[in-house]
Formats: C-alpha cells, sequence, structure tokens
C-alpha cells in the first residue's frame, strides 16, 4: 500500500516536534491544502483560535456571524472549488448551530470538515458549561465523526476526516477536539496523508460485463433517455459525460444539482427534470425504453409518484455509492463504480447515433412549454415583474459564466430553470434538504473558492431574514457577492401550495420584511430597491459593475405560480402546466 | 455438508420485481465492523429512523484481531432488509454486512434461571424437569442454584413456564448468535476484503442471474 508522505511546512523536521494539539490540526490542514477557514470562536475552541493567530498568512480564517452561517460558507466554498469546506465552531451551542448546515451537506454529499472544540475530556458527561454530545447529535447527518481526547490522536484522525470527506461519495465530517487535547504538547512526526481505511472502500470495483450489458442496452433502444445528477459534477466526470452524450446522441436532462455539467445551451440538454423541471423531461421519462441514470439518486422531488415512474423502461444506474442502487428505482442494470471511470468505458461500447426523432420529441414539447409557461413568465407583460424576467436579464448580461447561488423556494426554482450555465461548478443551491437561509452564506463561501468568477445569489425575501446577519461578514471581509432579493412579499412556495391545494386558505405565509437596501447599507452594502420594469437593466448592470458587494432588491409579482408542476402524489406524466 | 451458497446480502427479487408488502420473515444480519466508539449509534439508527425495531443484538470481538462481529436480529421483508444492510455496509466502519433467513444459520440464545435450591432439593420432579430441559448447573449455593440453558427462543422460554410455578427468582436471556451455515464461511471474505482495494465483492448482484430477461426488449 502506498501512503503519500507529507511533512511539517514549517518547519520541515527531520524528527518529531513538540507542539500541541492545536499547532498540529493547523499543520495537518495546510498540508491538506486547506486555505480559508470559515468559523467562530468560543471557550471549548479557545487554543485552537490562540494557534492561528500565528497562522494568519497561512489560513485565511473568515469570521461568520452564526456557525450555520459558517457551515453553509463551507459548503459554498467546497461546491465551487472542488475541495473540502473547512469550519470552526465551538462546543455546545456552536456546534449545534453546526446542525442544519450538516445535515444540508449531507443530503447533498458535499465536503466539509468541522471541528468542533469540546469541553475538557475529564468533564466529558458531567453537563459542563457548553457541553453537549455532539458526536451523538451529528452522528445521523455526518458521514463521518469522532471525538479527540489526546493530542497524539490529531494528525491520524485529521487525515481520515479529509480522506473520507472527499474519497468516494463525498459529504460532511466532524471532529470533535477536546480542550486539553488541544492543549496538550505531544511529540509530533510529521503529517501523513490517508488513503486507506481497513473498513472502508471509497468505490467500488467496475465489473466490465455490466458497462457491456448496459452498452448493448443503449446499442439497441430506439428512445433512450439520460438523466443525470451532481454525481458527474463530484467525480469530475463532465468531459467524460459530455463525451458520452455526444457520441450516444441520446437527449439528456439534469436534476437541480446536476445542473451545469453540460451547458443548458448545448443541443442534446433538453432540460430539468423533477417538481418544476420541464415539460418534456418529466413527461418522456414515462416513454423512452432505455432510462440512463448517471450520478443521481432518484429523490421523490425527481421522480413523483414512485410506483408509476419509468416502468415502462429498462434502467441503467450508474452510481458510485452501492446503497443508492436499487434503493428508489429498480435497475436493469447496475454499473457500480465512479463514473469518470465508467463512463469512458461505456463510451467506447456504444455506437455512435442521433436519435433525431426522439429528440425533436423532446423539443415539440418544449415548444408547448414556451407556449404555455415561459413565454408570459420571460416576457410578461403584467405590471409588476415576474421573477424570470429578472433571470432572463441576468443571463442577457453574465451571458451564462456567472456563478448561481439560489436560496429556497420559488424564485429557486425560477433561478434553476432559466439560468444559463456555461460551466461546471456554477449552480450552488440546497437540493436535498431545501434549507432556507442557505443562500447568503453559501454564496460568501462561493467566492471564497472561485474568486475569479461573478457570484450572484438570488434570494427570497423570507429566506434573506433567516441569515442576513452574514452581511456582516461580507462587510468585514470585503467579499464581493451580488445579491437579488426577489420580494413577492410572500412565503412564496408555500403561498403557492395553499393557493393550489388549501383552497388559498393563506395560513401565516404573509411575511413583512424590513428595508433590505437600508439593511445592507447598515452594513456599508450598496444597495437599490426597484420596482419598474424599465429599470431592470440598468439596475442589474449597476449591481454588476460596482466594485464590491451589492443587494439589488426587485419587487416582483405577490401571487405568480411556478409551473410546470408535477402535484406531490402524482407521477411525472401528470405534470401541470397550469 | 450443507451447501448453502446463495445468501450473501445480494440476494433480491428478481429485477423489477415489486416486494412491497411482502411478506416479513425473521432476518439474521451479520454485521462486521472495527471497534471504534460509536458505531453501535451509527448501526442502530439505521433502523430506529426507519422506524424497525431491533429484536435482538449481540456485539463481541470476532475471529479477527480487532474486528468486532454484530448480530442483528429483525423482522421485516427481504426487500427491506436488503437495503437497510447496504446502508450499514456503507459506513465508513463497517467492512462487511450480510443477511440471512432462519433457515440459513444455526442460531442459540444463552438463558439463566435462578431458582431456589431448597426448592429443587425437596421437589424431585424439579430436577427432573431441568435434567428433561438440558439444563446444567452453573452455580450451587445453599440459598439458590442458577441453571442454563442454550437453545432457540422456544426452547429457553418453554423452561420459565416450568420453573415459574417453583418460585423462578430470577432470569436472562442473552442476545441471539447467529453461526451461518455456507461453508464457505466468513473469515476468507473477511481476510479477502481487507487485501482488495476497492471491494470487489459488493459488486456482485442479483443481476448477474437475470441477464437473459434483461435483452427481451
Ligand atoms: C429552514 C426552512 N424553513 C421552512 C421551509 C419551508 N419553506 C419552503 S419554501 C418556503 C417559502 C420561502 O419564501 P421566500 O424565501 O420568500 O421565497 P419565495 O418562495 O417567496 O421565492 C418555506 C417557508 C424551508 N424550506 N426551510
Ligand atoms: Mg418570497
Amino acid at each position: 500500500m502506498e501512503v503519500a508522505q507529507e511533512t511539517l511546512t514549517t518547519p520541515a523536521p527531520t524528527t518529531a516536534v513538540e507542539v500541541s494539539g492545536s499547532v498540529a490540526l493547523l499543520e495537518a490542514l495546510i498540508v491538506e491544502g486547506v486555505d480559508t477557514i470559515f468559523g467562530y470562536p468560543g471557550g471549548a475552541i479557545m487554543p485552537i483560535y490562540d494557534a492561528l493567530f500565528d497562522y494568519n498568512d497561512k489560513l485565511n480564517h473568515i469570521l461568520v456571524r452564526h456557525e450555520q452561517g459558517g457551515i453553509h460558507a463551507g459548503q459554498g466554498y467546497a461546491r465551487t472549488s472542488g475541495k473540502v469546506g473547512v469550519v470552526f465552531a465551538t462546543s455546545g451551542p456552536g456546534a449545534t448551530n453546526l446542525v442544519t448546515g450538516l445535515a444540508d451537506a449531507q443530503i447533498d454529499s458535499t465536503p466539509v470538515v468541522c471541528i468542533t472544540g469540546q469541553v475538557f475530556a475529564h468533564l466529558l458527561g458531567t453537563d459542563a458549561f457548553q457541553e453537549t454530545d455532539v458526536i451523538n447529535i451529528t452522528t445521523p447527518v455526518t458521514k463521518w465523526n469522532y471525538q479527540v481526547t489526546d493530542a497524539n490522536e490529531i494528525p491520524e484522525v485529521i487525515a481520515k476526516a479529509f480522506y473520507i470527506a472527499k474519497s468516494g461519495r463525498p459529504g460532511p465530517v466532524l471532529i470533535d477536539i477536546t480542550k486539553n487535547a488541544q492543549i496538550q504538547k505531544f511529540n509530533f512526526e510529521g503529517y501523513t496523508k490517508c488513503n486507506h481505511i481497513r473498513s472502508y472502500r471509497p468505490k467500488p470495483i467496475v465489473r466490465t460485463q455490466y458497462v457491456q450489458e448496459a452498452a448493448a442496452l443503449i446499442n439497441q433502444a430506439k428512445k433512450p433517455f439520460i438523466i443525470w445528477g451532481q454525481g458527474v459534477i463530484l467525480g469530475t466526470a463532465e468531459q467524460e459525460f459530455k463525451a458520452f452524450v455526444e457520441k450516444s446522441g441520446i437527449p439528456a436532462a439534469w436534476t437541480v444539482l446536476g445542473a451545469g455539467a453540460i451547458p443548458t445551451e448545448h443541443p442534446l440538454n433538453v432540460g430539468m427534470l423533477g417538481m418544476h423541471g420541464n415539460y418534456g423531461p418529466n413527461v418522456l421519462t414515462n416513454e423512452c425504453d432505455v432510462l440512463i441514470a448517471i450520478g443521481m439518486r432518484f429523490d421523490d422531488r425527481v421522480t413523483g409518484r414512485l410506483d408509476k415512474y419509468a416502468k415502462q423502461a429498462k434502467v441503467v444506474h450508474l452510481d458510485i455509492d452501492p446503497a443508492e442502487i436499487d434503493k428508489n428505482v429498480k435497475s436493469t442494470v447496475p454499473v457500480w463504480g465512479d463514473c469518470k471511470e465508467t463512463l469512458p468505458m461505456l463510451t467506447k461500447l456504444i455506437e455512435e447515433k442521433k436519435h433525431t426523432e426522439w429528440l425533436n420529441t423532446f423539443n415539440e414539447y418544449t415548444q408547448k412549454e414556451i407556449e404555455a409557461v415561459i413565454h408570459d413568465e420571460l416576457n410578461p407583460t403584467t405590471p409588476e415583474m415576474t421573477m424570470g424576467e429578472v433571470i432572463k436579464q441576468l443571463n442577457e448580461i453574465t451571458k451564462g459564466e456567472a456563478i448561481i447561488v439560489t436560496d429556497v423556494g420559488q424564485h429557486q426554482m425560477v433561478a434553476c430553470r432559466y439560468a444559463k450555465f456555461n460551466k461546471t461548478r456554477s449552480n450552488v443551491t440546497s437540493g436535498g434538504l431545501g434549507t432556507m437561509g442557505f443562500a447568503l452564506p453559501a454564496a460568501i463561501g462561493a467566492k471564497f473558492g472561485a474568486q475569479d468568477r461573478t457570484v450572484v445569489a438570488i434570494i427570497g425575501d423570507g429566506g434573506f431574514q433567516m441569515t442576513l446577519q452574514e452581511l456582516g461578514t461580507i462587510m468585514q471581509t470585503g467579499i464581493d457577492v451580488k445579491i437579488i432579493i426577489l420580494n413577492n412579499r410572500f412565503l412564496g412556495m408555500v403561498r403557492q401550495w395553499q393557493e393550489l391545494f388549501n383552497e388559498r386558505r393563506y395560513s401565516f405565509v404573509d411575511i413583512q420584511s424590513p428595508d433590505f437596501v437600508a439593511v445592507a447599507a447598515a452594513y456599508r452594502i450598496a444597495g437599490k430597491m426597484i420596482d419598474d420594469r424599465k429599470d431592470l437593466p440598468a439596475a442589474l448592470n449597476e449591481m454588476l459593475s460596482t466594485k464590491g458587494s451589492f443587494l439589488l432588491e426587485v419587487m416582483v409579482t405577490k401571487e405568480n405560480n411556478v409551473f410546470p408542476m408535477v402535484p406531490q402524489g402524482c407521477s411525472v406524466a401528470e405534470i401541470r402546466l397550469k | 455438508m450443507e451447501n448453502n451458497n446463495k445468501v450473501i446480502n445480494h440476494k433480491v427479487s428478481p429485477a423489477g420485481g415489486d416486494l412491497e408488502g411482502a411478506s416479513k420473515q425473521e432476518f439474521n444480519i451479520t454485521v462486521y465492523t472495527e471497534n471504534q466508539i460509536g458505531l453501535l449509534t451509527r448501526i442502530a439508527i439505521i433502523f430506529s429512523r426507519r422506524k424497525i425495531n431491533i429484536e435482538s443484538l449481540n456485539t463481541s470481538p470476532s475471529e479477527i484481531d480487532k474486528i468486532h462481529r454484530f448480530n442483528i436480529v429483525i423482522t421485516e421483508s427481504e426487500e427491506v432488509v436488503h437495503k437497510l444492510v447496504r446502508q450499514i455496509e456503507k459506513q465508513v466502519e463497517v467492512l462487511k454486512a450480510y443477511y440471512h433467513t432462519n433457515a440459513d444459520v444455526i442460531w442459540q440464545e444463552l438463558a439463566l434461571y435462578k431458582v431456589s435450591t431448597d426448592v429443587i432439593a425437596e421437589k424431585v420432579s424439579v430436577e427432573r424437569l431441568l435434567r428433561e430441559n438440558g439444563a446444567r448447573v452453573v452455580v450451587l449455593r445453599k440459598d439458590y442454584t442458577v441453571f442454563e440453558t442454550t437453545g432457540h427462543r422456544e426452547e429457553t422460554d418453554n423452561l420459565i413456564s416450568i420453573l415459574q410455578p417453583f418460585g423462578l427468582i430470577e432470569f436472562v436471556r442473552s442476545a441471539r448468535v447467529a453461526i451461518i451455515k455456507d461453508s464457505d464461511g466468513f473469515n476468507r471474505k473477511l481476510r479477502e476484503f481487507e487485501r482488495l482495494e476497492p471491494g470487489e465483492e459488493v459488486i456482485e448482484n442479483e443481476y448477474l442471474n437475470q441477464g437473459e430477461k434483461v435483452f427481451t426488449m
């Protein structure tokens, strides 16, 4: 077994040096390539913060305003950079504030390593000040977690943490370090990255037999359909995926988290799947003969009613996580493995084809959707602006080059439906958990993870109020994040459901907001509110050309609904256009 | 010698077959893990999250250094058990997980019974009953005697009802331990797993036996 041998950055020791657990931790982070940490100090993590004081030149610590903001920023960083997001928090309330973000990262397979401080080991179980059982609280929402009570464990445990977070199907890892271990001096013999754990096999071996059988199915198919998810992006298999799609000539649709793996404008990209996805991809899921699912997990928001989902189709499922195979949809051929390996094998075996007629069927559905939904959403004649036209205008200026970070609700679905993505790692959103309050901190992290790109956060009036304290982080770091609040003066998505399914009984969805521009101004962030269509292009241009962050509040129609929609409990074929 | 090779965690319903509502039965889940604090919770919540009751749970060191073996008994449909086992195996510290029906394993539970020595001494019938039920004396004291039996649930239960009228003082029963009939055994499999990187065995799939069905398009 080969083990990558890396040593201390400073100083490069030939023999062991005596350091504290805290210093060993920071040295480990440096070897792991960490450059940015999102965190918040407190009593139980003070020794680590004290050590951090001397590492200012090597580790950029971003002081967030709330630990939830910290972990969402870590997630945003991971999603745009492809690296592991790192988050520090203190014990007790600091650690419990991470839980939402951990759950979000777990369900969206985002690699994050959280370091929490913990009370002294001798106080564990005594209900000490700010003691909570963080390991047990976070077990269901972490890929792995571990409590360190002795500094000697730190190098090995941190190495494991990074290896587990980023290998195989990525996910969040939490390491809880008791205060004594942070302080304790020990003989640090350098840091060795981990690349093997006795019980852990991050990816299954690829069986060529399955690849061959999948290829045979694909070659015989008359109406094959590719549906892809974030696995393509997590596996950095965008090129391999594109080659597969192009050689096969098969129409391909994406889940929300898969958006951007191939450009929106790619001729074989037929759109978005799921509850608010496009018309054709949903309806034709139930008409294809071979369904090729790549790095996606058949979430119920994608499948609708499962017992009426693609029953006519043979299913080829490519996934790195064996537990996903047959979990929701029974596969005919399971292609276990990393799609970066399996896709090229498959591409080699498939015939070059053009499914012109079948692709046209998709285009016909697109036309129907344009007529019934898209045209009016993007070119409204209503006095008030629609969310869709804001995204359309934004596309025209950014040309699909921006990173779009969305919160959760109607604006999220509209943004995902209409935003253009030319590049991978451009759509950052809370997919599986649907965490309101995600966007603002995630956008901050997204920008730190991709500093040369424009980051635009699109947030609802409700969700913005869940984590708006992170404006303070923007103020203090001077990071450049463009914020668009699509203000419909409602918890719009819930209101939509109440309108459609609860006879318009609008129960507590009428939310009032502060003067968002004034709030931004209080944080010395430039801003503007517009409520007239004619101001939209200029306002967007001003936002994008302003140096530094900018908050643009756009007043949009109060009671617009997002369509198409697959109502809960309905099959994808029962998608509604109105 | 029984050659019961079909089991392992890859036995599922025919591809495409919907087993929803399929009949439930007892399954024995065998899990090999590293010995790490907190792993019990990680495994337990896979069941509790889905509101599935663990009927019996045994964990102790296996024959391989630093590897523990869990025996878990639940009553569920095979489809559910199959998915649970995959979720268990997905945990970082789990090496392998398997499931078997009761017919696929030989299993035992150990039971201890504490009875007043006086009663036994007085009532000859009790001693006979104990002997008939295969009970062995573990401790013999002036005031009480502790007997032990091993067997299936019904057998150990039976002795409770027999002893109850004679003043059973205390009773305790262990979790189930089960050994798999499959002549291959796990010792070799586990050692193989440890050698392989990445894991090979997990690739085995029901599809291998279904190949001909797949291509009748
Ligand atoms: C933390 C959290 N709480 C509640 C919800 C339920 N929820 C989903 S969408 C939504 C409304 C969002 O309103 P807003 O942010 O204004 O966005 P809009 O739908 O109006 O675009 C709510 C309350 C959630 N997803 N997350
Ligand atoms: Mg709103």
